[in-house]
């Protein structure tokens, strides 16, 4: 369980990084906690890994009235902790809290897990849910509903990264649900339901596909023909205890 | 502060643990070190039909390891057939994971990476995955008629038994991984000075492991050393005789003193190594009307893998189950037919707790449908069919001498502390509010120590004997304690320090256990059966007090006083004394001063300790659970753990308590998470621990323990073992909470864990 050979580069600038990260077998490096176990397993083989966690660009905290910026390395940590300002009313550091555990948060970003686009994490439920946009290195911002494609299948180009999250603010007060059903503290979703008040949101998460938006709970069943039963049932339930959760 | 036996001291050893000093076999670096990684097969069943590699490429396959034997663990018990476990695959596979060659490289990496280069031809054959389905076939070992590895019976004839409740179930318990922190690992090279093979290994058995090894490698023992260094779990894990460890000892002796390593992986341990756990029950209890046991019957089958493991061989579960499975309980009429079923899966080995953790599953699910059928409560039905203390010792159906205790009064005190009378009526306030709560109880007990008599009937490879203990006192009053058993989270650095306290008064701080290493201690079959407390407790008790017959007339030389006596670390008489350091220093630095005789005598010892009757101590436990499912999503949250134990006089009971917790946890992943699936092709479905569940710190409740301190009879402080006791009782105390949560609506859960897709199929 050690990975194939490969080369580290950790460039001082975004521009020397993108110049890296468009050559072949090349993927950028975050916060590497899906990236290195998969490599220890030989699954995936890249012949460089671009170090993109340290790179001033990618670090960043801007605010504005309407939104808040986050460079795509900043980890679940620093947002479970509150060391960068929170737009959603306490969301996310909920969130935050409640991934894997702290040794996992220390070091995971908020950008890697949206580029991995896994379906039972939990960044890319609450993005789509918040409205947010994907600011990348090509240029483009898309929406994180538009960004999400398909399990671990996102927009992005070859060599093309993330570079912030745009995350817009609640209104002050704003109440929300979030519901994560797994089988113990940390691990990845069965199923996940939020719910937010205002502007109102309804999400059924880690559905085997992009997380979808749900005009009312009782549309998930049209939503999501391809789950079967018993996974139907659980999101109902997640998304159930999400608005159970904001309403009490 | 006291010192002795009895004190809750803190552990010696966490000062080196808890500041990151221990070491362990990976810690271990030597110059020159190769790593060695092994080509494993990728199928279940199958015959190796070829092996390229690129010209110049260094494997080693069996037919290079001339001379070496297979790994054999054979049983004397009727019936029971042998495997040859060939430390690599010899023309055949049998299960996934099984090694096939071997290759080194300067670090693991670059030998995997000369394990990508090779192309393995084998033709794959049909695996026997389910040992119900497949006990006729497919037949994995030639020339066997079926995969039948032992069929043991406990007759009678029950056709007699006219019972008015008669409660049959079909129960299963999942195979599981061991998931120590700490996986295995080895290093080992050639000392040719002493053409010696030096192998660190991570051992709870280091005596038996050398045995084995010479006996597969040809070598006499004394070419042999095993080092086992700190260890992080064993759990019965580290009680097996590695394929691994024997090709490396071939391949390290071969080179002549380079120095060998590998350490197993997550994913090697979790795909490849031994598994426990998977037992299949079919089970009737015959009651009368009141819930008084009548008689009991049942089949139970035990998965054993695909080989028969070194030393513990493919029978001991299934052997177990027959002796162990009345429980603690009076039962007048026993049948039972158990079979150990060779499957294309890795060996099965005991685990914490053995087969008692089934066993006591499969028994306290079934009283308690027997309970509902009596329509009495569980506690009461416990009740009627426990022995009482009049009636220790008390010789059972399957002839276990329970040696002491009040198995009834356990039950009382868990019962009374989680107020189990008025528990009916806070489910149903509960079941009135919308929610679903129940409260389960197992009681068991749990022989410990048990030895030579019990053991020899198995003609397994090992049969203990006396436990034996070294004991020399130093120059500077310090006092060395050699052991051959292996600490490794089970405190002893600390309880056997205590204990020679108890005898000699040198304080714990000056007491020195030396263990882990075939060239420093006595021979023994090491740490295993919850056998340590007692066994390696008495031999230091008894090494000890032969310390002290020495010191004696030696103190009495010194004070000119032949009435003097030993009292609290010194030889006294009247106002006067020697202490116990004076006397070692006299004796090392100044042998002058002492007669010939005494000189000749010594203040160095090896006694061999064994336990008033060897058929074992008996400690019991009743473990109390309450737990609140939700309907919705089939999870199960643990609200209460009540746990009464009686492990007779502890050493130390903040280590039993912790020995106690730490079972618990694993009780509780064997209750509710842990799980090695693997398919009908034999691949195991569980490689990561993203698929293997283990218990995390939210999943364990704050459990509350009372203690009840029963001397036993039978060993030298009245301590009984509990190492396993913690890890026994969790799955049948939380499924009986689980269907006390669910009886209303008339279902049960059967089968471990109790996963939120077998609560949710229940409740369907």
């Amino acid at each position: 369980m050690k990975p194939a050979a490969f080369e580290h580069a950790a460039p001082e600038g975004l521009r020397d990084a993108l110049a890296l990260l468009a050559r072949p077998g090349v993927k950028p490096l975050s916060g590497g906690q899906s990236l290195s176990p998969m490599m220890n397993l030989r699954l995936v083989r890249p012949a460089t890994l671009v170090d993109v966690k340290r790179l001033a660009d990618l670090r960043g905290v801007a605010e504005s009235s309407g939104h808040i910026r986050f460079g795509a390395a900043i980890t679940h940590a620093e947002i479970e902790d509150g060391a960068v300002p929170d737009p959603s009313c306490g969301l996310m550091p909920h969130v935050a809290h409640g991934i894997a555990y702290r040794a996992v948060r220390n070091r995971g970003t908020l950008g890697g897990s949206l580029a991995h686009a896994d379906p039972a994490a939990d960044w890319p439920s609450v993005m789509v849910a918040l409205g947010a946009s994907i600011i990348t290195s090509g240029g483009r911002r898309l929406a994180a509903e538009a960004f999400i494609l398909a399990p671990f299948t996102t927009a992005l180009q070859p060599g093309e990264i993330i570079l912030a999250i745009e995350v817009p603010r609640l209104p002050p007060g704003a109440r929300w649900g979030y519901c994560k059903i797994n089988r113990k503290i940390g691990e990845f979703a069965k199923a996940i339901g939020v719910a937010i008040e205002s502007p109102r949101r309804l999400l059924a998460g880690a559905v085997e596909g992009p997380p979808v938006l749900l005009d009312a709970p009782g549309d998930i069943a049209a939503r999501l023909p391809h789950l079967d039963a018993a996974a139907l049932r659980l999101a109902g339930i997640a998304v159930q205890r999400a608005i159970a959760m904001m309403e009490a | 502060m006291k010192q002795g036996v009895g004190a809750s001291i803190p552990r010696k050893e966490d000062d080196r643990f808890l500041h990151g000093r221990g070491r362990y076999v990976g810690d271990i670096q030597l110059p020159h070190m190769r790593e060695v990684a092994f080509l494993r097969s990728p199928v279940a069943h199958g015959i190796i039909r070829g092996l390229r590699a690129p010209q110049g490429t260094q494997i080693f396959t069996m037919q290079d390891l001339t001379g070496v034997a297979p790994i054999r663990a054979p049983s004397s018990l009727p019936g029971f057939r042998r495997t040859d476990q060939w430390p690599l695959a010899h023309q055949r596979v049998r299960q996934v994971g099984e090694p096939i060659a071997m290759v080194m490289a300067a670090t693991r990496a670059e030998a995997e990476d000369i394990l990508d280069t090779i192309a393995l031809d084998i033709e794959e054959l049909p695996a026997a995955t389910d040992m119900l389905a497949h006990r006729a076939g497919p037949v994995i070992h030639e020339g066997w008629p079926d995969n039948v590895v032992l069929h043991a019976l406990v007759d009678d004839d029950l056709s007699d038994v006219a019972a008015p409740i008669v409660i049959r179930r079909r129960l299963r318990t999942a195979r599981q991984h061991m998931a120590p922190l700490e996986g295995r690992g080895v290093v080992a090279r050639w000392d040719s000075r002493l053409g010696q093979l030096e192998m660190h290994t991570s051992s709870q058995m280091v005596h038996v492991t050398k045995t084995g090894l010479a006996e597969c490698l040809g070598l006499p023992e004394s070419s042999v050393r095993i080092i086992s260094p700190d260890v992080g779990g064993g759990f019965g894990y580290k009680g097996i005789l590695l394929q691994e460890e024997v090709a490396i000892g071939w391949l390290a002796r071969k080179l002549g003193g380079t120095p060998l390593r590998w350490i197993e992986d997550r994913r090697e341990g979790l795909s490849a190594q031994a598994n426990c756990r998977e037992h299949h029950y079919d089970i009737t209890v015959h009651a009368d009307r009141d819930g008084t046991i009548l008689a009991l019957d049942c089949e139970a089958h035990v998965d054993g893998g695909a080989y028969s493991a070194y030393p513990f061989s493919a029978c001991l579960e299934a052997a177990q189950i027959g002796s162990i499975l009345p429980g603690p309980y009076i039962v007048p009429r026993y049948r039972c037919r158990t079979w150990s079923i060779a499957t294309n899966k890795p060996p099965i080995l005991p685990y914490r707790g053995v087969a008692r953790t089934g066993v006591c599953y499969a028994l306290e699910t079934t009283l308690d449908a027997v309970a509902r059928a009596a329509g009495i409560s569980p506690v009461e039905l416990r009740l009627r069919n426990l022995p009482t203390p009049a009636q220790m010792p008390y010789t059972n159906i399957t002839r276990k001498i329970f040696d002491s205790g009040d198995y009834p009064e356990a039950l009382r005190r868990a019962a009374e502390a989680v107020d189990a009378a008025g528990f009916a009526v806070r489910q149903q306030a509960a079941r009135d509010a919308g929610r679903l709560i129940g409260q389960g109880f197992a009681v068991f007990c749990e022989q410990g120590a048990h030895g030579t008599s019990v053991y020899h009937g198995w003609g397994i490879p090992f049969v203990p004997g006396a436990e034996a203990c070294q004991a020399r006192l130093t120059p500077d009053g310090g006092l060395e304690l050699r052991v051959g058993v292996h600490s490794h989270g089970q405190g002893m650095e600390t309880t056997l320090a205590q204990v020679a306290h108890e005898i000699l008064g040198v304080p714990v701080e000056h007491v020195q256990l030396i263990h882990g290493d075939t060239a420093l201690t006595p021979y023994s079959t090491g740490t295993w059966g919850s056998r340590c407390a007692v066994m390696a407790g008495g031999a230091v008790a008894d090494a000890c007090t032969e310390l002290r017959r020495r010191l004696v007339p030696m103190g009495a030389h010194l004070l000119q006083d032949k009435d003097a006596i030993f009292e609290g670390g010194a030889v006294l008489a009247g106002q006067a004394s020697v202490s116990v350091a004076e006397i070692a220093r006299t004796f090392h630095r100044a042998p002058q001063n002492l007669t010939d005789a005494m000189q000749a005598q010594g203040l160095d010892c090896t006694v061999g300790h064994k336990t008033l009757r060897d058929t074992g101590t008996f400690s019991y436990a009743c473990h109390a659970v309450e737990a609140e499912l939700d309907a919705a999503t089939g999870h199960v949250c643990l609200t209460r753990y009540v746990i009464v134990e009686d492990g007779g006089v502890l050493l130390n009971p903040l280590i039993a308590d912790g020995q106690v917790l730490g079972g618990v946890a694993q009780g509780i992943g064997t209750a509710l998470f842990e799980e090695m699936p693997y398919d009908t092709a034999g691949q195991p479905l569980a490689s990561t621990l993203a698929d293997y569940l283990l218990p995390g710190a939210s999943d364990v409740p704050d459990i509350e323990i009372l203690h009840m301190e029963t001397p036993s009879p039978i060993s030298r402080f009245g301590q009984k073992g509990i190492g396993e006791s913690g890890a026994i009782g969790p799955p049948a105390a939380i499924v009986n909470a689980i269907n006390n949560a669910i009886a209303h609506l008339e279902r049960e859960v059967t089968d471990l864990p109790a996963t939120p897709e077998r609560i949710l199929a229940a409740l369907a």
